[in-house]
């Protein structure tokens, strides 16, 4: 985000305070994707996720007035979806204990897909559902504490400080998460999108 | 300096943000010229994170943005202000 964008969305801010609230609509428009996607990250299915995201847009503009200038609106409003999305999780699973013996970031190295060539995926390649359905599963496998810095990291591409900030953890968590993370979608996907994208004899094109 | 592949292993997510020192870089560089093993590694990881950060991997629902506009509609009519 630019400056000149920040500058803009605090002004947003301060006029929906001062009472033009349909100028909320505009607020959130660029949060509508990973705010969602967070959701999606805990809810595991499509409706809870956006019940939750709208939960999440509705109570941010009901504390608005408790949002402090000198933060970002973005990391904000990221981390009252994730409480909203964990608070409604816990209330699922109230019955379902954590293990807490044990600090996730003190795990052992996670090791990579041992592969001798690597043909290059292109882009193009997602438009294939079976690819896609690949992907989506791969990320939703993940355990919870790497998907979310995955998410908000790699696909919302936020920089290490807002994912930080966003999630409450230090920026060398998210940098120990963030690398376990790529390194477990790599081990995982490497073999299967390698035999899916086979070329098949001579007929195979990409195009 | 020379490091093992499950040194470089470790500086996988750092190399491909860019955030090694200059030191290390040059390290696992000239190991990757050699090693076709973690350059495939290197290769794949970086290739999976470009599929999965694309936005047609996941998608919102159809109608996701009208409903919450709808909802926030009703919210903000009920209120003057926050
Ligand atoms: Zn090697």
């Amino acid at each position: 985000m630019t400056l000149q964008e920040q500058q803009g969305e605090a002004e947003l801010i301060a006029a929906i305070l001062a009472g033009d609230t349909q100028l909320y609509h505009d607020l959130i428009r660029p949060y509508e994707r990973p705010v969602y996607l967070l959701a999606l990250s805990y809810m595991k299915n499509e409706t809870d996720a956006e019940d939750v995201a709208q939960e999440a847009f509705l109570k941010a503009f009901r504390h608005l007035s408790s949002f402090r200038a000198d933060a970002k609106f973005s990391t904000w409003l990221i981390s009252i979806a994730l409480n909203e999305a964990r608070g409604r999780l816990r209330r699922q699973t109230a019955s379902r204990t954590e293990s807490l013996d044990k600090d996730p970031d003190e795990e052992g190295a996670v090791s990579p897909a041992l592969l001798r060539d690597w043909r290059e995926i292109p882009s193009e390649a997602v438009e294939r559902g079976e690819i896609r359905d690949l992907l989506r599963k791969a990320v939703e496998t993940l355990p919870e504490i790497y998907r979310e810095v995955f998410l908000l990291r790699d696909v919302e591409e936020l920089n290490i400080n807002e994912t930080a900030e966003a999630l409450n953890i230090s920026v060398s968590a998210v940098k120990v998460r963030l690398h376990r993370a790529r390194l477990m979608l790599q081990k995982y996907l490497a073999p299967q999108l390698k035999s899916v994208t086979k070329p098949k004899g001579r007929w195979f094109a990409w195009s | 300096m020379v490091i093992e592949c499950k040194h470089v292993w470790t500086y996988i997510s750092d190399y491909l943000d860019g955030t090694l020192s200059e030191e290390i870089r040059v390290t696992v560089q000239k190991h990757l010229e050699h090693c076709e093993l973690c350059s495939a590694i290197l290769d794949s990881t970086r290739n999976i994170l470009v599929l999965t950060a694309d936005d047609r991997v996941f998608e919102l629902p159809v109608g996701f943005s009208e409903r919450l506009h709808q909802r926030l509609e009703e919210e903000l009519k009920q209120k003057k202000g926050p």
